[in-house]
């Protein structure tokens, strides 16, 4: 399953595409929901390693809109729970991810991005 | 004694397209076993299957952490193991997020110097380069074996990565014949990049005789990087 905790890790990967290569761009997107156990610690130590911006933006591709969109310097509960929702629970199980750099397209399809290159793709 | 993971979800068909686990499997299960305690202590936030074929042993890794504490992310080029490693996942009610990429491909710049468990059972029968380059590019159940020159073609692009991809107290597990010729591997990680390493568990399975190394940084390289 596409989780945005996961897209927040994906850059395009194609030969020579180096700058602006994430975060990639959610296009035509079906989505699940689906409820997972709430771990405020991980989610809290998670967030060193991972892009704020991107994140609010990819939350926005799939149609949510909770996140403020400056990273909130004190991390209350509340916050918390709403990026476990937007990072752990938001399944993409179809659509694409597109690169807005070089215009690639990576296929999601029943909940798995299809990311292989062709050889001449290849760094 | 940690149950080993329910794959009885798989068919016969499923086990035609992916590598069945076998005896280098469980050896790496045994070895994160082994490990578990202090991998625990570890709080590892991170961890990345290359390779994750059925799903096996990234299931048998989250039942060591916990569903809740980790990522559990997997790669494979077949696309039928990144189906299953996702149905073994949900059988064994451990979230696995499944890439079907190369090696850690779109991960990579992502993950630099962020993954605290990485995993790697490769293609490490030896074959000639042809037969590994077309079993890489059909991305079929070939790919499973077919290891190139020393069984160490697909393993040694990897290896390039590992460095990169570790946290400042990451652990590399790689599964690996005696063929592949280790003291080598462990030397050359240690010149190249300053990966210490030591196998942790090594067993005879019919005619091969596998082994599993663990990689980490030496306590004072920290997060120093090389490249
Ligand atoms: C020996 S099997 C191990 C499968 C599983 N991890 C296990 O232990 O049972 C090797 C796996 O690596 C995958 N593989 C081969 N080349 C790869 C590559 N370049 N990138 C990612 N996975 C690869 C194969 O498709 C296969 O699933
Ligand atoms: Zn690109």
């Amino acid at each position: 399953m596409v989780r945005l905790i996961t897209h927040n890790l994906l850059a395009c990967h194609v030969k020579g595409c180096t700058t602006n290569n994430f975060p990639l761009v959610f296009q035509d997107v079906q989505v699940e929901l689906q409820v997972a156990e709430f771990n405020p610690d991980f989610i809290r130590n998670m967030l060193s390693r991972l892009e704020w911006t991107a994140l609010v933006n990819a939350a926005k591709q799939v149609g949510d809109t909770s996140l403020p969109p400056e990273q909130p310097d004190m991390m209350d509960d509340e916050l918390l729970q709403k990026l476990h929702h937007v990072l752990m629970e938001i399944h993409v199980t179809d659509g694409a991810m597109v690169c807005q750099n070089c215009n690639h397209i990576y296929p999601i399809s029943n909940g798995i991005p299809n990311m292989l290159l062709a050889e001449h793709e290849i760094g | 004694m940690i149950p080993t993971p329910d794959l009885s979800h798989l068919t016969r068909h499923d086990l035609e397209q992916v590598y069945d686990p076998a005896e280098d499997t469980f050896l790496l299960l045994d070895a994160l076993e082994q490990e578990a305690e202090a991998l625990r202590k570890e709080r590892p936030l991170i961890c990345l299957e290359v390779g994750s074929g059925s799903g096996c042993v990234s299931a048998f890794l989250g039942k060591i952490f916990g569903q809740s504490s980790s990522l559990y992310l997997c790669t494979d080029i077949n696309k039928h193991a990144t189906r299953c490693t996702l149905a073994t996942g949900k059988q064994n009610k451990i979230l696995l997020d499944p890439i079907t990429c190369s090696l850690a491909g779109p991960l990579s710049s992502r993950l630099c110097h962020a993954v605290d468990v990485l995993l790697f059972n490769p293609p490490y029968v030896p074959t000639d380069t042809d037969e590994a380059s077309s079993a890489q590019s059909s991305a079929d159940i070939a790919g499973s074996w077919a290891g190139g020159i020393d069984g160490m073609e697909i393993t040694n692009r990897l290896l390039q990565d590992v460095e990169c991809l570790l946290s400042p107290r990451g652990r590399f597990y790689l599964v690996a014949l005696k063929q592949n010729d280790v003291p080598s591997i462990q030397s050359r990680m240690l010149e190249d990049f300053g990966l210490t390493s030591q196998v942790v568990i090594e067993r005879r399975a019919g005619r091969e005789f596998l082994l599993i190394i663990r990689f980490a940084r030496t306590a004072h390289s920290g997060s120093g990087s090389t490249s």
